[in-house]
């Protein structure tokens, strides 16, 4: 899917780098991300994929280089005005990260009740449906201990798009679901960037998942950045994307019908 | 390092955290005048902090006001002044042990309960997810807690104060017999308004900054680790109690007779 | 975060009886009533006033009605004491103050006694007829030594 290449990047990273505690994580990292696509970023551990989404949020700040993100370079923004920026993102942490002295439903009412001077039964009415968006409409009333791994993703990813963000940041979504739970989650995210048209950057450890919904991979090894399609990720000869895949992917596992999965698909709209 | 070079670079590292704390006050004093007013979950603290403590404090209150009442008796009976019961009594609840055991008592069950919550917040992801938000934590989380500790701690000062006159009473006249009018006499005779019910209140209130200012500092800023959820509990108290008392010492010599 | 009725109840309870609590301690026990505005402020010079100091009671026929606010020194070098009083209490302008010891080694207190005239004193005036402290060291000491004492004999009151 080519989407909107023209012009440029929604967000973009120029010649990034960081140390966190003494461990370098990145060294000149150069990225781009494009408007309207799902980008998985794929590493192995510790490669830097949660910090590459804090940078973009604006919870880590690199040592050198810059962050842009629609524009703004949020890597030298003071904190009151990287709240702005926030407000055209929704992120989903590992874990959920849903407030737990608190419903479900107020979870999700929250960034409602915060920045807007909606009524109540408009608010509630909101947060019905975004929880029945994400196939979770009975759990309003239920603490976020009380529910499933899967669940609360799900009820984490509801709060994450209530305010109709332009990016959403995903961190591992699918860390520690089953696999039913792993293809609902995919729909969703696919949805919101296929049919609404949201700029999605995705971290996973999930090779099947990302290879089917990716539009684009950002590969991080050794600090640095290779960005391309599924398919040029696949066909790429650097021994260690190499070596990742061959560790990642099971020996029964069929890459090649995975790619004719998404052919099949169309290529995503 | 040598014994010196450890106590010199200990003595930076609590200037340091010194300097720290008083930044994390001032982002929280700022904080506090900006809008929304968190009515809501200001009143939840209160509830949390003040009511959930009542029990520990009203029962310490009134075995302390007893046990007070009973060894002051004992002591003055030597000297034939054992009328004098009540105003002892007030004199050194309302001067000392109210605010002092008022505030460690708290410390240990809210003050610890306030720094452990935060500090989970933390280690959970919670106050990322607030901050990508767009809710500042400090004014969403601590700012409630903060105020909330601050508001509670005079009133339960008084309450224990009230509990323990009514055990050393309860003492003094059920156990061992001496005359209700005196000592409620003697306590409203020796007590004065501004030498001593002012500097109770006024530490209650000192301590309460104290203890709000200190237990919402170790939980913000604690590892986002298991272990640094318990540093930050068990440090809490330790450091809380410490600076009440260190607190309490100055404020009664400023105070004076 | 669900509002409940019960729970903001409980919070109102505990916060009035707080505030009784501080209520009690300070008006019933600590005695503010007498200090701030609203109060009757009266002055009383006297030659000696021995042990009495700030914020020691007033009293008539024995009944705490205030406490003193301030000792200071006028220009003829006698104590000026004021005299912080119950403003509901009507006293006659030829009432006199007179400094007692409560007991025999207590605390010194002042001790107003009403005069007869019909006139009352209002805020800020002077009470006239005073009487010092008595020193117990001048008395044992006219008893030991009646004749022959230093001739410089405390001043007589007004």
């Amino acid at each position: 899917m080519d989407g909107s290449l023209g012009g440029e990047f929604h967000i973009a990273f120029d010649g990034v780098h960081l140390t966190l505690g003494r461990r370098p994580v990145f060294r000149g990292l150069s990225c781009g991300f494009v408007r309207g696509q799902l980008t998985v970023v794929l590493g192995g551990s510790g490669a830097g994929k949660s910090t590459l989404l804090r940078l973009v949020g604006g919870l880590e700040r690199p040592d050198a280089g810059t962050v842009r993100v629609a524009g703004e370079d949020v890597s030298r923004l003071p904190e009151r005005q990287l709240y702005r920026v926030r407000e055209r993102i929704g992120m989903l942490f590992q874990g959920g990260a849903l407030l737990d002295s608190m419903t479900v439903f107020d979870n999700v009412a929250l960034p409602l009740r915060e920045h807007t001077e909606k009524a109540p039964d408009e608010v509630a009415a909101e947060v019905n449906r975004r929880l029945a968006d994400v196939g979770l409409p009975d759990v309003g009333e239920l603490f976020p201990r009380h529910l499933s791994g899967g669940m609360s993703r799900r009820a984490a990813l509801a709060r994450c798009v209530v305010m109709d963000p332009e990016i959403v940041l995903c961190d591992e979504p699918f860390s520690g679901l089953d696999p039913l739970n792993v293809r609902r989650v995919e729909a969703l995210l696919v949805d919101l960037s296929h049919r609404r048209g949201l700029t999605l950057v995705v971290t996973s450890h999930h090779l099947a998942s990302s290879l089917r919904m990716a539009d684009r991979i950002v590969f991080l090894v050794d600090g640095h950045a290779v960005s391309g399609t599924p398919e040029d990720l696949l066909h790429n000869e650097d021994r260690r994307i190499v070596d990742f895949l061959a560790a990642e992917i099971d020996p029964a596992f069929d890459v090649a019908a995975i790619a004719d999965e998404r052919a099949a698909a169309g290529g995503g709209a | 390092m040598t014994p010196i070079q450890t106590l010199g670079f200990r003595t930076l590292m609590l200037v340091a955290h010194l300097g720290r704390l008083g930044i994390f006050v001032g982002r929280l004093a700022r904080a506090s005048v900006l809008p929304p007013s968190r009515m809501r979950r200001f009143v939840d603290e209160v509830f949390d902090i003040g009511v959930l403590s009542l029990p520990i404090v009203c029962l310490s209150g009134a075995t302390v006001g007893a046990v007070l009442g009973f060894q002051s008796y004992v002591a003055l009976a030597r000297f034939g002044a054992e009328g004098s019961v009540g105003a002892v009594v007030g004199i050194a609840l309302i001067r000392e042990f109210g605010p002092v055991l008022t505030a460690l008592l708290v410390t240990g069950r809210a003050g610890s309960a306030m720094a452990a919550e935060i500090a989970s917040m933390v280690q959970t992801g919670q106050l990322d997810g607030l901050r990508m938000m767009s809710i500042d934590p400090m004014h969403f989380v601590v700012m409630p807690k903060a105020w909330g500790m601050l508001f509670a701690m005079p009133l339960l000062s008084a309450l224990f104060i009230v509990f323990a006159i009514a055990g050393g009473y309860g003492v003094s006249v059920t156990l061992l017999g001496l005359d209700p009018g005196t000592y409620i006499s003697s306590l409203e005779t020796a007590v004065d308004f501004h030498d001593d019910v002012m500097q109770s209140l006024t530490k209650a209130l000192v301590f309460g900054v104290l203890m709000a200012s200190i237990s919402t500092y170790r939980g913000y800023t604690s590892e986002p680790t298991s272990a640094g959820v318990s540093a930050a509990t068990t440090g809490t108290v330790v450091v809380a109690s410490v600076a009440v008392l260190l607190f309490d010492y100055a404020l009664t010599t400023l105070w004076g007779v | 975060m669900q509002p409940s009725p019960a729970r903001d109840l409980v919070v109102g309870l505990f916060v009035l009886a707080g505030l009784a609590a501080l209520a009690y301690l300070s008006i019933q026990v600590g005695g503010m009533s007498y200090t701030g505005p609203g109060g009757l402020r009266l002055y009383a010079t006297f030659e000696e006033v021995g042990g009495l100091r700030p914020r020691s009671p007033i009293a008539i026929a024995g009944v705490k009605v205030g406490q003193v606010a301030a000792i200071d020194l006028d220009p003829e070098l006698r104590a000026r004491v004021a005299l912080d009083v119950d403003p509901k209490l009507r006293l006659p302008v030829d009432s006199s103050a007179r400094i007692m010891t409560s007991g025999l080694l207590g605390d010194q207190f002042v001790a107003l006694e009403p005069g007869a005239e019909e006139e009352v004193l209002t805020n800020g005036s002077e009470i006239d007829f005073t009487e010092s402290a008595i020193s117990l060291e001048g008395l044992i000491g006219k008893f030991v030594n009646p004749a022959g004492l230093d001739e410089k004999k405390p001043a007589e009151p007004e």
